[in-house]
């Protein structure tokens, strides 16, 4: 099978209906890029060279067109990331009330810091702007689900409890 | 209805937001029936105009006033757009999840009637990544009204139609910007546009288009079933309505109310936040979120109004204040807002691009005890530089606001930094 043919071939059915269907609200197929790049990265973690290709092809992009727009984004990710993704806030509310602490406690337990993976692949940390839980700083997102305000131990006992 | 409380008091706090058929035995979709049977597109804007409705996303720009420049009538442009703007990144701000998570059904009833107003047939409601709750709320509830005939084609037979769709984004604080999101919107680059034209004329893929904040849109229920001046009496002093306001820092009880427009600062923050917390004293505040410039003690008993905040050099903004304390430096704070602007800017526009990271370099060095003596003037001089008009959007100049009013407010404080070269704040032989 030739590189194209293997590119064409990487989405599934189920992604390919799932892009179709958010295409089919814009005028244009560009708009849907970004959407399309979130629902192939919901299944897969993220985005290879390879998909990229793949869903500029199945959008109708050039891929240096998808790819600005990918790398643009911080939450489209191009590089392998873990099996779960930790977004610490850092804005202003969470840094006062002390989500500096958080990150220290993340290094010290994870051995990772600010865009890393742990070795064992099960957690990527990243800085993330105010997620809008002023409320309940300081706050982290784990994969999707925000938590918050968290204490170091309570954010070590929310580490323990993710899947592995 | 909670009359005092059109916004929120439908709202349960730690229950899900109420269903299609519980908001209408709340009187809910009734307005829309009313207008859609007996009212025209010019009746709509001209009761907004006169509820003297203000857009709660920063700017405060008359809402009616907003939708008088959409061609109107037969021969204008087709389709034109309405663009919810969902997308709350500015830090310290909070405010619109609370309406989205909490009931969803309200933004789209407002969505239906600017949505008639203008005469589009087609609205996206731009929503954050972060806000996945409100994301998953949302589409429930646009699937409840299409199956009742409260969106799609020909709504409750009046011969108007509107498709709601959602957008999720990926991050990215410009994309919050009125045209920088329109760009995101159609995917291209997301950087704002050069105005004119305006989005009301040539806006999404250059066809007629307004952007709302959520707030904004969720006040049109009510102002269509009660009347302007029934709005207009909401507020306390010159603005009308009521606000959603907020509060975060070391404060007892951090969180959003809604409340009159024009209550005091004061009000605020000792009733509904509670006061300060043990062991910390005010300092300051900056009374819309990161954007909006700091004001101190002497402030308080202002009105959070537009036109009280404007006039000592701040903004009301979005209404969601950051409270600094005592124990915490303000070069430090400054710093961290700095650099949540010079990581978010665009990068379309030299001052911006240029500007905001060498700001941030300068108040990390004064910050870490490598400040230079000149650094104070330096940091003024940016000010200027990247302050209104010499940017295609607001970001750098909003970015400057709470560091230019720091430096009036905090003077002694970057002094004292470059002077001891070290932060007061930070115990000896630590570093950030």
């Amino acid at each position: 099978m030739s590189r194209d043919e293997k590119i064409r071939s990487m989405l599934t059915e189920e992604e390919k209906g799932m892009i179709d269907e958010e295409l089919s609200h814009y005028p244009t197929t560009r708009a849907g890029g970004i959407e399309a790049l979130k629902i192939v990265q919901r299944r897969r973690g993220w985005i290879s060279d390879d998909l990229l290709l793949a869903v500029a092809h199945h959008v109708g992009m050039a891929p240096a067109e998808l790819d600005r727009s990918a790398t643009f984004y911080n939450l489209i990710f191009r590089r392998p990331i873990g099996r779960h993704v930790v977004l610490v806030c850092d804005s202003v509310s969470c840094w006062l009330m002390g989500a500096d602490r958080l990150r220290d406690r993340l290094r010290h337990r994870l051995g990772v810091g600010a865009g890393e993976t742990t070795a064992d692949g099960r957690f990527t940390v990243l800085p993330n702007v105010c997620l809008g839980a002023c409320d309940r700083a300081p706050a982290v997102m784990i994969d999707e689900t925000l938590h918050g305000p968290l204490t170091e131990d309570e954010l070590d006992r929310l580490l323990d409890s993710q899947m592995p | 209805m909670n009359d005092d409380r059109p916004l929120t008091g439908q709202i349960r706090r730690h229950g899900p937001p109420p269903t299609l058929s519980e908001y209408e035995d709340c009187g809910g979709y009734a307005p829309v029936r009313t207008m859609l049977s007996h009212m025209t597109p010019e009746d709509v804007q001209q009761e907004v105009m006169n509820s003297n409705l203000r857009g709660r996303g920063g700017a405060g720009f008359p809402t009616g006033q907003k939708w008088s420049f959409v061609p109107m009538g037969a021969d204008a442009p087709r389709p034109k757009y309405l663009v919810v703007n969902a997308d709350e990144m500015e830090p310290g701000s909070f405010k619109d999840r609370l309406l989205l998570e909490g009931h969803p059904h309200r933004l789209i009833e407002g969505i239906i009637i600017a949505a008639y107003a203008i005469q589009a047939e087609c609205a996206y409601v731009f929503v954050r990544w972060a806000y996945h709750p409100s994301v998953i709320a949302l589409g429930r509830a646009i699937r409840e009204a299409r199956e009742t005939g409260l969106l799609g084609h020909n709504l409750l037979g009046s011969g108007f139609s509107l498709t709601v769709h959602v957008h999720t984004s990926a991050g990215r604080y410009i994309c919050g910007e009125e045209t920088a999101l329109l760009n995101a919107l159609e995917g291209h680059p997301v950087i704002p546009r050069s105005k004119p034209p305006y989005p009301q004329v040539c806006g999404l893929w250059g066809k007629p288009t307004i952007v709302q904040n959520v707030e904004t849109v969720c006040n049109l229920p009510h102002i269509l079933a009660h009347g302007a001046k029934w709005f207009r009496n909401l507020g306390k002093g010159k603005d009308a309505g009521t606000k959603l306001y907020a509060v975060s820092g070391r404060v007892k009880q951090p969180g959003v109310w809604e409340l009159p427009i024009g209550t005091s600062m004061r009000e605020i923050l000792e009733h509904h936040a509670g006061g300060m917390q043990e062991g910390y004293a005010f300092r300051a505040m900056q009374p819309g979120g990161g954007s909006t410039g700091f004001l101190t003690e002497d402030h308080l008993d202002l009105a959070m109004d537009f036109d009280s905040l404007s006039s000592v050099g701040s903004r009301l903004g979005t209404g969601t204040a950051i409270v600094l304390d005592d124990r915490t430096c303000p070069v430090g704070f400054v710093r961290n807002l700095e650099h949540f602007f010079a990581q978010e800017s665009c990068g379309w526009c030299t001052p911006c691009r240029d500007g905001l990271p060498w700001v941030e370099r300068l108040l990390a060095d004064i910050d870490n005890g490598n400040g230079r003596p000149q650094d104070v003037e330096i940091l003024e001089r940016h000010v200027t530089l990247l302050g209104p008009g010499r940017t295609y959007c607001a970001h750098a100049p909003g970015a400057m606001e709470p560091l230019k009013s720091a430096l009036r407010y905090f003077r002694s404080d970057f002094d004292r930094h470059i002077h001891d070269q070290r932060c007061p704040w930070k115990s000896q032989g630590t570093e950030a």
